[in-house]
């Protein structure tokens, strides 16, 4: 039997005495307000998923088994920026950034090294990796085939959400059109091949980071789910067919209950958009399941220690709003890449919360505050309205297109600065109670020069003793599939097979669908 | 007062540059953001075309001393080494040293008040030309 501390049982589900607020409803069941599973933390807690990557291929392998050695129970992995963007660590544009913010991944092989020793078949990995998501992926299935795994055990995300990159991260390579049909393809080739892989991740944290407000976040994450969900029925694929397997990405940031109620109305929402608006029929069509990261705009390089009260806070209104999976923020990051120190503080408040806080005995223990119901009714209405106001305007990729969310997270961050510039918005340690900061400053992560020379050694040495006809026969009949609307993933699972480079096939694709540039932004 | 702003690099966070350049535009300067991943000879080229009396640059990707000095570089090479250059980003304070070392007129790691950047750029704008 479960107890408090002091021996008073704790049932795993508390409802009025009459039962299920028809609003509200049970969790695992419609519309989900108290979250997607029954039973939530009482059977298994969140996915404890730190975001890590730098280096080679070798160096994060060493990163994931430690993280792995000290009970994180899944992976996330973080690529370098010309892996993101489809250049090889050999680029010119690549030069100081291999290895840098992820790791650098120029081949299949750079892709099973990352993972040697590591059983794919049982482990969730998540990725976070957008314009070039098709190509990670055939690198993954081609790894995980050397391995001998069975592809339909595979579990874990492929981000995928290219349109919150021309949003707010930024990571963009091809215009929107061709970097939809990219994302549709993966999400229909996963539909058929990869059934405990979820192909998209639906994100509004990084509107979040960049500025945006928890309403705006919300409504932005909600029009963008829309939008996919309309791209992928016109190219013909039913709703309840890649439904259940999209999942979402919400940022955690400071104000506790907003937090919460945020995730609640979320769920709330997605399942009144899928049903009525979708007409999905089946029940996981509307089912919301979503990863939290904590957040590192909240974070502040004064007093950095301060951080680990920050990132606690902000795993709690995870939990306490029912994630499926977390990342604590290392308290450094506004500094430095986090060390292994700070990394594994970010793992152990995850444990913490998860093991001695006592939070997770009860599902959604918040229902029915008479605040949190009231600011998540809140938080749907005005996220509701804001998607209706996106529909009104002509939909939210030609919103995209001419800039405009670009603008209001813009406008919202610089709001957000002034008033912490004021003094409106406290910041401890950077507006008040700043004193004498007497803690030494925290041992930063080191970044080992020596990488980026090391992964271009490795990549010349690839390209001198691959079987170059076969490499080139692949990347010729990618660059024709292209051109159809075929689905593009068979062929750059070959080209993958033979040797093919990130850059390279970034490049057959940067020759048919061409390079997208921002507007400007003022 | 005229600023040229951009990105260097490859990162995409322009949350800060942004804010950067409206309250420098609020403070009464003419900021010119050219945009993300701008290569070091174009951010030059672009600051002698716009007679620019400031360069500033923000790189959240760990690769400020590697881009900043490849910008000095270009401004050498379009003979305009004279504007000032500001760096600004998740700069760790040991790096500060090196940066001011290889050329840039000032640097505001993240953290640094938006008041300061604002008097800290506009400072630098009066000595030029």
């Amino acid at each position: 039997m479960t107890t408090t501390d002091s021996g008073i049982p704790v049932e795993p589900l508390y409802e009025p005495p009459d039962g299920p607020d028809p609003a509200l409803g049970r969790p695992g069941e419609p519309p989900f307000t108290r979250g997607p599973y029954a039973s939530m933390y009482r059977e298994r807690l969140w996915t404890m998923r730190q975001y890590a990557g730098f280096g080679a291929a070798a160096d994060t392998n060493a990163r994931y088994r430690y993280l792995l050695s000290q009970g994180q129970t899944a992976l996330s992995v973080a690529f370098d920026l010309p892996t993101q963007l489809g250049y090889d660590s050999s680029h010119e544009l690549a030069a100081s950034e291999v290895g840098r913010v992820g790791v650098a991944i120029d081949t299949a092989d750079d892709m099973a090294a990352v993972f040697d020793g590591l059983p794919l078949e049982d482990l969730s990995v998540n990725f976070t990796i957008n314009a070039t998501a098709p190509i990670m992926l055939a690198f993954y299935l081609v790894a995980a085939e050397r391995q001998g795994a069975d592809l339909t055990r595979l579990a874990g995300t492929l981000q995928n959400d290219i349109l919150k990159e021309f949003l707010a991260r930024k990571l963009y390579v091809f215009p929107p059109q061709p970097s939809l049909r990219l994302a549709g393809d993966v999400v229909q080739f996963c539909a058929q091949e990869l059934p405990r892989f979820n192909p998209i991740s639906v994100t509004g944290y990084h509107a979040r980071e960049a500025g945006c407000d928890a309403v705006q976040e919300l409504g932005l994450t909600m029009a963008s789910a829309i939008a996919y969900a309309e791209h992928f029925t016109a190219r013909g694929l039913a709703f309840d067919s890649f439904a259940p397997r999209l999942s979402f990405h919400f940022s955690s940031q400071m104000d506790l209950f907003e937090e919460v109620a945020k995730v609640r109305a979320a769920r709330r929402l997605w399942h009144r958009i899928a049903t009525e608006r979708f007409g999905a029929t089946n029940p996981n069509s509307g089912r919301l399941r979503f990863f939290s990261g904590c957040s590192g705009a909240t974070l502040t390089a004064a007093q950095p220690l301060n951080n680990v009260i920050r990132s606690t806070l902000q795993c709690l209104a995870a939990v306490l709003g029912g994630a499926q999976s977390i990342h604590v923020m290392g308290f450094d990051e506004a500094l430095e890449i986090p060390t292994e120190e700070s990394v594994r503080l970010a793992l152990r408040t995850q444990q913490i919360i998860g093991y001695e806080s006592g939070v997770t005995r009860t599902v959604d223990p918040l229902a029915g505050s008479y605040f949190v119901e009231s600011l998540t009714d809140s938080l749907e209405a005005r996220a509701a309205e804001l998607v209706a106001q996106i529909d009104a305007a002509g939909g939210y990729v030609h919103l995209l297109e001419q800039g405009a969310p670009q603008r209001w997270i813009a406008e919202s961050a610089y709001r957000a600065e002034q008033a912490v510039q004021s003094g409106e918005r406290v910041k401890v340690g950077v507006n008040q109670f700043t004193g004498d900061d007497d803690a030494p400053p925290p041992r930063l992560f080191e970044v080992d020069e020596t990488a980026g020379q090391r992964q271009r050694d490795r990549l010349a040495r690839h390209l001198a003793t691959r079987d170059e006809p076969a490499a080139q026969r692949a990347l010729a009949a990618l660059g024709k599939v292209a051109t159809t609307d075929e689905n593009t993933m068979p062929a750059l699972l070959a080209a993958a097979r033979a040797g093919g480079t990130v850059g390279e096939i970034s490049g057959v694709l940067r020759a048919e669908f061409g390079e997208y540039r921002e507007p400007a932004p003022w | 007062m005229r600023i040229v702003l951009a990105k260097p690099g490859l990162d995409g966070h322009d949350r800060g540059v942004k804010v950067v350049a409206m309250a420098l535009r609020d403070a009464g300067a003419e900021v010119i953001y050219l945009g993300l991943r701008q290569s070091a000879n174009q951010i030059a080229v672009a600051a002698r075309a716009e007679d620019a009396d400031v360069i500033g640059i923000s790189v959240l990707s760990g690769a400020h001393l590697a881009l900043s000095r490849q910008v000095r570089e270009a401004q050498e090479a379009a003979g305009v080494a004279d504007i000032p250059l500001v760096v600004g980003g998740t700069i760790p304070p040991q790096d500060v040293a090196p940066l001011t070392g290889l050329g840039a007129a000032a640097v505001f790691p993240v953290g640094t008040p938006i008041a300061d950047v604002v008097k800290g750029v506009l400072a630098l704008g009066g000595g030029h030309r």
